[in-house]
């Protein structure tokens, strides 16, 4: 009888056929199509390599890389730095300040990625308001060169990246039994010992995966950057569709796309080996 | 709780990060009601001028009109495909079930623009480029993974026993979704439509692709404009595109407060 129950149900799997089909027919397809036919067109295997060889050694994509590489490790060590105490404070508070601190971070999260560029294009401009504050209030003497800089590309990623960090973080401080610091400290150790010794530790797991989230989405990161940053601040999605765009380059955007998608899909491996994907997004 | 000296500084920190976390979507709002032809903060008046010509622009009334239809479509694709995976998740029993849900993520972790261009590159040979339905079904994998994980907790919290009791009473597979299933995970339904919705309304890099002159979306529009001249009347879009998520982040706290409602009542039946 119970067999025939859990049978009833196990056929529930195939439900997910229509859902794997539509990824397969509009997602796995192209992409495979795409890199087949892009590459074909090169010619033989051994011309493929020596092409590719030329691609990622150029010193386009090289430059390109190194941005991406710094400007990603840079995002993801200031939205840490940032998110980390307004997750612990999410995770120790109840009610209404947990609600308009949670209110805070999620309303840009769920703001479209265009909307939130344009508005720091609008703040960090050299006659834009911050600007135009800090010459009232005498700080500077001549705008700062925000926009269209390194620093600009900053701003606007670790603005965009940062809901993902607090989301993650969050989930794992919110599990921290609270009693463990309260005995740490009722046994005489300082605030700061009990936090490097007992919160943070356990809150570690939150740290390396909310910290892999973010750099992955960085390293492929492209609206922010492209409006954002100065000429010489290429990272390698804006490569990519540029040599599609500009210069209809299927052959040199399919290599790129290829080392890109391999260094995404390796950290996306380690991030499904130490965390629960379904808590990605903060779910 | 006592204010010690750490958790004074927390709470300031935590205040100013706030400010500065709603200050961009503040400004913005604000620059959208100013009146002059120019972005200066604070606007010297105020009037709903640049929302008369969004709204009054025969292109960005087009805009606005792709983007629904667009959003609609995805909505409607990922939200019913999601549910009947994200069941299968739940209920049935697979090998390898975590690596098959982390492939099914897949769509929001390998970056837009490679997938925008593998998109593209099919779409221009089949003469799928400006084709509403087309960008609606390649959205709607960008949407799919959200719905997932939102329905996948959803989903959880229905009980198995009452699908249990459902069939063996002789109601038929399809009878246990419409009368067991689909109504306790209403709730869920819902607030993974609205996310899906949104994701497709400011979806960019797919769109920029795909779209076309003929179906540009809003966030297309924002952008080309962006790349020529920052003209007010961005302002008064992206104001309205920040007007579109308060709506659906109000919607999903309605439906999650109905959910919470209706768990209370259920305990005090039992």
């Amino acid at each position: 009888m119970t067999v025939k129950k859990s049978r009833k149900f196990s056929d529930a799997t195939v439900f997910i056929l229509p859902a794997v089909l539509l990824l397969a027919l509009v997602f796995v397809g192209p992409l495979i199509w795409f890199f087949i036919q892009a590459l074909a067109s090169v010619g033989t295997p051994a011309e493929m390599l020596s092409y590719a060889w030329t691609i990622i050694t150029s010193k386009a994509v090289v430059t390109a890389l190194m941005t991406t590489n710094w400007i990603s490790l840079m995002v993801t060590l200031l939205v840490l730095l940032i998110s980390y105490p307004l997750a612990c404070y999410l995770a120790n508070n109840q009610g209404m300040r947990f609600t308009l601190v949670l209110f805070c971070i999620v309303v840009p999260y769920f703001t479209s990625i265009i909307v939130r560029t344009y508005s720091w294009m609008v703040l960090l401009g050299r006659n834009g308001i911050i600007n135009q504050v800090l010459l009232y209030l005498g700080v500077i003497n001549e705008p700062l060169a925000l926009l269209y800089t390194k620093t600009g590309i900053l701003i606007g990623m670790v603005y965009v990246l940062l809901p993902y960090m607090v989301l993650t973080l969050f989930a794992t401080m919110k599990a921290i039994d609270p009693s463990l610091m309260r005995a740490a400290r009722g046994l005489g150790a300082s605030g700061f010992y009990a936090f490097t010794r007992i919160y943070f530790p356990l809150s570690v797991h939150g740290v390396v995966s909310g910290s892999l989230i973010v750099f992955i989405l960085s390293i492929g990161f492209f609206i922010t950057p492209a409006l954002m940053g100065g000429p010489s601040d290429v990272m390698i999605a804006m490569l990519i569709e540029r040599s599609v765009e500009i210069m209809f380059d299927w052959s040199g955007a399919a290599i790129m796309s290829l080392l890109l998608l391999f260094a995404t899909l390796v950290l996306y491996g380690i991030y499904y080996r130490v965390t629960d994907v379904r808590r990605m997004m903060g779910a | 709780m006592t204010t010690t000296g750490p958790t004074r500084s927390l709470s300031a920190y935590v205040t100013v990060a706030c400010l500065v976390l709603m200050l961009p979507i503040v400004i913005v709002i604000i620059l959208a009601f100013g009146h002059q032809g120019y972005l200066k903060f604070p606007p010297e008046s105020y009037s709903l001028r640049w929302f008369a010509t969004f709204f009054g622009d025969p292109r960005w009334q087009r805009a606005l009109w792709s983007s629904v239809l667009i959003a609609s479509i995805a909505c409607v694709i990922a939200t019913v495909l999601g549910f009947f995976a994200a069941y299968a998740f739940v209920r049935g029993d697979m090998r390898a079930k975590k690596l098959l849900l982390s492939f099914m993520l897949l769509p929001i972790i390998i970056p837009h623009v490679i997938t925008a261009i593998a998109m593209y590159f099919l779409s221009g040979p089949l003469k799928l480029v400006g084709n509403v339905v087309w960008i609606g079904l390649c959205h709607a994998t960008v949407a799919l993974p959200i719905v997932l994980l939102i329905l996948l907790s959803s989903l959880q919290g229905v009980d198995v026993n009452l699908e249990r009791a459902a069939l063996s009473l002789g109601s038929s597979r399809f009878g246990v979704f419409t009368k067991v299933v689909i109504p306790l995970a209403f709730p869920g339904i819902l607030s993974s439509a609205l996310f899906a919705f949104l994701a497709s309304f400011d979806e960019l890099i797919i769109s920029l692709f795909l779209a076309g002159v003929r179906s540009e979306t809003l966030p297309v529009r924002i952008w080309n404009s962006l790349h020529l001249q920052v003209e007010p009347v961005i302002a008064a879009v992206s104001a309205f595109l920040i007007g579109v998520t308060g709506v659906v982040l109000l919607l999903d706290a309605f439906v999650r407060q109905a959910r919470q409602a209706r768990l209370a009542s259920y305990s005090n039946v039992r």
